[in-house]
């Protein structure tokens, strides 16, 4: 069992979603971390130092090492602090998760982005398109993962794909806003959308 | 009479992230079939064992599969204990995790777009390279793998299989493009560690030879030239031959 270390630091900041999911993997696990607050537009030369390579937060700095990229992250939290397990025990089910989590970075971040950033025919097509990839994560994970019972995709407990979505979900809804159209529907992704609910309500995400 | 494998890949020739999971199997020493893929054509076991990317590799272990390079070494590793490829330290396992993604995210793309590239374009992406790789030499030279012998410290580890496969295309690219990418007196010790890993015997009987590897890039840079004549193209996918061969070849980007 890994030695747990002593001091634990999160550079981070409340408009990222990616640094939201650290949070609560942390506080999932109880674990004590001091939380250092970020000006995205005028970044400290600390971050700088500890992330060269992506100058981003989220950072977990852990008895002074600094570990960067969420994903990353969260796994390595996973490692260290064993309860509640985010990952599950099976290998094969282990990678399909894995497989999920990385179709977020790459299937959902992106047109996310892209509603954000765009106008017009542009950003009706990244609506489209994240739309449209949501439902097939909704399917595949139905598919793959999940056993009828319990709220989240993990089951009764939330797990590391509940953590990521749930993190996220703040953000999509301010998406919905700013973009005017409904992105999340229970109708369409009612699996997803449990989760995140569910997700909201958990005392360690709505205590501060 | 033996029974089957239980292991069988779905693979290219080619493709840098097949090699990776090739390797892993290797030096695991796990007998397995592998059934070549054409990648523009993808066959029905293909498309459905990988609907969503409908990319290789895909590893199908008593038929059931799993997809995406890194998660496969990770599959491996997991599921077959001797010869561990992940460390056990979880900080260490972070850290590999981390440069893995890099490798993807940063490196990988960098170097197709010296691939895809001409002119302005290409010097800029070599320079990109180059950044790259300079941080690579520096995590070596004097941080997180300073003093190792491999990425995965003795042995080959995950970081190795993931970068090595795939710097082989750094020599391709530097004769078929005529640029230079890893020049031994700026990245001396990035440069002996690819020279000792593609000493491997492993990587050996994993890695095709230069000069098919040479005149596979000779094909599709003459390809991607006669595509672009001003006009956006997009050049069929060799998956992961650099992670990022599939590009729109756009003329006046050069």
């Amino acid at each position: 069992m890994a030695d747990q270390p002593k001091e634990v630091k999160l550079y981070g900041n409340e408009f990222s979603g990616y640094a939201t999911m650290v949070h609560s993997a942390l506080k999932l696990k109880g674990v004590a971390y001091e939380y250092v607050k970020e000006d995205l537009q005028n970044k400290s030369e600390e971050l700088l130092r500890l992330n060269p390579v992506y100058k981003k937060v989220p950072v977990l700095v852990v008895d002074g090492e600094p570990i960067a990229e969420s994903l990353v992250i969260l796994q390595y939290i996973d490692d260290v602090w064993k309860n509640p397990p985010l990952l599950p025990e099976d290998p094969y089910k282990r990678a399909k998760v894995q497989f999920w989590a990385d179709y977020v970075y790459h299937k959902l971040a992106p047109p996310a982005s892209g509603i954000r950033r765009s106008e017009g025919d542009a950003r009706k097509k990244a609506e489209e398109e994240f739309v449209a990839n949501l439902i097939t994560m909704e399917d595949g994970i139905r598919e793959e993962l999940w056993s009828a019972g319990g709220s989240f995709i993990n089951g009764e407990k939330p797990g590391l794909l509940d953590v990521i979505m749930g993190s996220c979900y703040k953000g999509l809804k301010y998406l919905e806003d700013v973009a005017g159209v409904k992105l999340v529907e229970k109708d369409r992704t009612p699996l997803l959308c449990s989760c995140m609910e569910a997700f909201a309500e958990l005392d360690v995400v709505k205590r501060p | 009479m033996d029974p089957p494998s239980s292991l069988k890949l779905l693979g290219s020739w080619a493709d840098s992230h097949t090699h990776r999971v090739q390797l892993a199997l290797k030096l695991k020493g796990l007998e397995f079939e592998y059934q070549e893929e054409d990648v523009i054509n993808p066959s029905p076991a293909l498309l459905l064992h990988n609907p969503i990317y409908k990319k290789v590799p895909v590893l199908l272990h008593s038929d059931r599969p799993v997809v995406e390079s890194v998660v496969i070494l990770q599959y491996i590793d997991e599921t077959w204990a001797d010869n561990p490829i992940m460390p056990s330290d979880p900080f260490e396992r972070a850290v590999a995790r981390f440069w893995c993604h890099f490798a993807e995210d940063k490196l990988a793309p960098a170097v197709g777009a010296v691939f895809s590239s001409s002119g302005e374009g290409q010097k800029a992406a070599v320079d990109q390279v180059h950044d790259n790789l300079k941080l690579l030499e520096r995590e070596l030279r004097d941080g997180a793998f300073k003093g190792q012998r491999f990425f995965g410290g003795e042995k080959i580890g995950l970081l190795d299989i993931v970068l090595g496969c795939g710097s082989y295309w750094l020599a391709v690219f530097e004769e078929v493009m005529e640029v230079k990418l890893v020049d031994p007196g700026t990245f001396p010790v990035f440069h002996a560690w690819l020279k000792d890993f593609e000493e491997q015997n492993e990587v050996k009987e994993t890695i095709p030879a230069i000069d098919k590897l040479l005149e596979y890039a000779r094909g599709i840079r003459q390809m991607m030239l006669r595509l672009s004549n001003g006009t956006s193209t997009t050049v069929p996918a060799t998956a992961g031959t650099t992670g990022a061969i599939n590009v729109a070849v756009d003329g006046s980007s050069g």
